[in-house]
């Protein structure tokens, strides 16, 4: 039996931290920490509840946005605000391009590595990949010199590097399945998606006035001016860069994402069989129509049941802390977030330590509980409460795939089962780009340009007592905050983040989390190099900037854990060898 | 495209200022900025904790002058010097997207075709990495010492810096 810890160090704070136990070849137990924390909830004591958003967002630069449109969802509840239907279409069109490109970037830039050995495509004939990539997509750029070319790079920098450019990666390890022209073509696609992120994400600085880190959110509504008669707003011009921005954005998606996971997947079907977990999937439901039904809807399952889509109450929301550093009167108990507390109760060992005291208290993350139940949530998630559902477009595309694949609905319950959900998600998010902005269109041609509802702006016109729960579903899951608001002021605020669900650790009751119960069963054919173990927790896509928020004001006791005993993951702090 | 000015220079302080010395970077090119005046060919910047889009600032620019914490396993304090390829260049596996790295992106600079012709890293041992917004007393002292290594640098590229 061998314990094994990744840790490593993250530039930016919040770090997950996975200790697994591993015996006969295989995961047998499993536990998901964060080990640092940090605070964006006690910032807002106090203050007023519309300049949330603008703080709540700063928790994290990866997905931005997500927590300005909780926050503004959550005061508007409180105040009983409905925001116009302009309003409305723009925060979906914002949410949208968020899931294109945090998706696709997800894949591309942190999953890929985990499927495509780099080192093998210098192994790969142009010609071939050529081939291949024709048979599988009309994307134009997949000639054999434009494949050549980027082999050709490829190899000029493996071969010019003095320090041994891929040596820190698990290049050539045997869970690494793909031929050689498939590992070429995906390193191409990683470099295209660089580019087409960029063109793509242009879209939040027109709508959201700067990228990352949206302005244009407001109480009420948005703060994006439509005027077709000024340059200074939304116009018949910015519409159609819009559009010419969305073309590109669903184009990348249907000509290379989508195919790219179809060509890789058969190689990895085994994985279908892997990571599957608890099998509880919550959805908050999102993109709201003009009805106000989300158009992703709201539901959770249990026990991988799809016959039968529960409705979500959030009161029956709770948070433990049984093996949280924070501590309550009763932490047999679980708490609902109005009644959040965030009482630090480190226990830990003292840095630096080798592993974690797992059967006590081992995580800066509470553990999220819906009636009791732990749940995973993201892109399968909701594409599995969609399904379920029966929302036409999902149960499409999902069945599409699976026939593709030979596969049935079971092989969805697995870390490919995730991967390919996120995949499918951003293909149907990608669709609907277009007949929302012709929403908006419609609009402004009717005379519809409000983008605010402001009659309880002003705090004199609120109650002296509100309450409210604001939700979204984020790329990587369910996002919810709750406030209290006493006298025009912030009295509580809690955020319960999509991270927080996933990366939970044990409750009272001892129950597992998402990625804990998925570790399980994961086969591990190298235990110092525990590629299997990260397949699973990226399918995930883990970001944990924002599921630790407690500033730790008093400093001392939680210092930067020592970097990792496995060695291949690297801190992004510049590690140099031979320094003069 | 590039929709920005053409820049032959690019001075890059990298870093997280919420994690004590980690951030030693950013606060040498903010001295850097409030002491001197920097021609227009010259672009600063203050790279935070961006990775794989600080690209986009490469494009088109023939010298890179990066200044970063490091670890090179060394006493605190102790100042690096690296140039070209002796800066660390690969793909490394990651557990989250917050795991972004300059290495990576010199990686993926080179391989589009986008790494400069010229690349001079100052760094620095750091003490402390903790969560904090102000450098250790230590690093802090050797600030102005990274910022006078950058005037020469520039200066030895042929930049007037005054």
């Amino acid at each position: 039996m061998t314990r094994i810890a990744i840790d490593p160090i993250s530039r930016i704070e919040g770090h997950l931290r996975i200790e697994v136990q591993v015996d006969g070849g295989a995961v047998s137990d499993a536990w998901a920490s964060a080990t640092m924390f940090r605070g964006i909830e006690l910032i807002l004591k106090g203050r007023d509840p519309r300049d949330a958003w603008t703080i709540t967002q700063r928790a994290c630069g990866v997905c931005t946005t997500v927590h300005a449109l909780a926050s503004v969802r959550t005061v508007e509840d409180a105040l009983g605000i409905k925001v116009p239907s302009n309003a409305r279409i723009l925060r979906n069109l914002i949410q949208a391009t968020q899931y294109i490109q945090d998706h696709v970037i997800h894949f591309y830039h942190l999953h890929a590595l985990d499927w495509v050995d780099v080192v093998s495509a210098l192994d790969a004939d142009p010609e071939a990949t050529s081939k291949l990539a024709q048979s599988i997509s009309d994307w134009p750029k997949s000639s054999t010199d434009y494949f050549k070319a980027v082999k050709d790079k490829l190899a000029s920098y493996v071969s010019s590097g003095q320090l041994g450019p891929f040596g820190n990666a698990y290049w050539g390890h045997a869970a690494y399945k793909l031929p050689p022209e498939a590992n070429l073509m995906a390193v191409a696609h990683y470099l295209e998606a660089l580019d087409w992120q960029r063109d793509v994400i242009r879209a939040h600085a027109i709508l959201g006035s700067k990228n990352p880190h949206l302005q244009t959110y407001l109480v009420g509504g948005m703060a994006t001016p439509i005027d077709p008669t000024s340059q200074a707003a939304i116009n018949a011009d910015t519409i159609a860069t819009l559009q010419g921005l969305f073309r590109t954005a669903k184009e990348f998606v249907d000509k290379v994402y989508l195919p790219d996971v179809l060509a890789i997947a058969p190689f990895y079907l085994d994985w279908a069989a892997i990571g599957g977990g608890l099998g509880n999937y919550l959805s908050y439901g999102d993109f709201p129509q003009a009805d106000g039904t989300p158009w992703l809807p709201s539901g959770f399952l249990l026990n991988k049941d799809l016959s039968k889509v529960h409705d979500v109450n959030q009161e029956k929301i709770a948070e433990h802390v049984a093996h949280s550093w924070y501590s309550y009167d009763d932490e047999k108990k679980g708490k609902h977030p109005w009644e959040g507390e965030t009482n630090p109760n480190f226990t830990g060992p003292k840095p630096p330590y080798k592993f974690l005291e797992t059967d006590q208290k081992y995580t800066w993350m509470k553990a999220p509980r819906l009636e009791d139940h732990a749940m995973e949530v993201g892109p399968l998630a909701r594409m599995l409460v969609a399904y379920a559902s029966g929302h036409e477009r999902v149960v499409e595309v999902v069945n599409s795939v699976l026939n593709t694949l030979g596969a049935g609905p079971e092989a969805l319950f697995s870390t490919l089962g995730r991967t390919a959900a996120r995949c499918i998600e951003t293909v149907i998010v990608a669709e609907q780009l277009e007949p929302w902005t012709n929403e908006l269109i419609a609009n402004i041609a009717a005379g519809d340009i409000a983008v605010h509802e402001g009659s309880m702006w002003d705090p004199k016109n609120w109650p002296s007592e509100a309450k409210g729960w604001g939700h979204t579903e984020a790329p990587r899951g369910s996002l919810g905050h709750w406030i209290h608001i006493q006298d025009q002021k912030t009295l509580n605020y809690q955020m319960v983040v999509p991270s927080t669900w996933n990366c939970s650790p044990r409750d009272s009751k001892g129950q597992v989390g998402a990625y804990e119960s998925a570790l399980v069963g994961t086969p591990i054919a190298d235990e110092k190099m525990p590629l299997e173990v990260l397949r699973t927790v990226h399918s995930f896509d883990p970001c944990i900037a924002c599921g630790v928020h407690l500033l730790d004001v008093d400093g001392n006791e939680i210092n930067q854990v020592s970097i990792d005993p496995v060695e291949k993951f690297t801190s992004p702090l510049l590690k140099v060898r031979g320094a003069r | 495209m590039l929709d920005r000015p053409a820049y032959k220079t690019l001075v890059l302080g990298v870093g997280n200022t919420l994690m004590g010395d980690e951030g030693v970077g950013v606060h040498v090119i903010e001295r850097l900025l409030a002491g001197y005046k920097i021609p227009e060919e010259v672009q600063v910047l203050d790279g935070g904790v961006l990775g794989m889009d600080l690209l986009y600032y490469l494009e088109g620019i023939e010298n890179l002058l990066l200044v970063d914490a490091v670890e090179a396993h060394k006493e605190p304090g102790t100042i690096i010097r690296l140039e070209n390829d002796e800066v660390p260049a690969f793909l490394s596996m990651k557990i989250s997207p917050h795991q972004v790295g300059v290495p990576d992106m010199l990686a993926v600079a080179k391989i589009k075709d986008v790494y400069p012709k010229r690349l001079v890293l100052w760094g620095i041992q750091p003490e402390f990495l903790s969560m904090g917004l102000d450098l250790s007393p230590l690093i802090s002292s050797k600030v102005d010492f990274l910022v006078d290594k950058l005037v020469e640098q520039l200066t030895g590229w042929g930049h007037v810096i005054k």
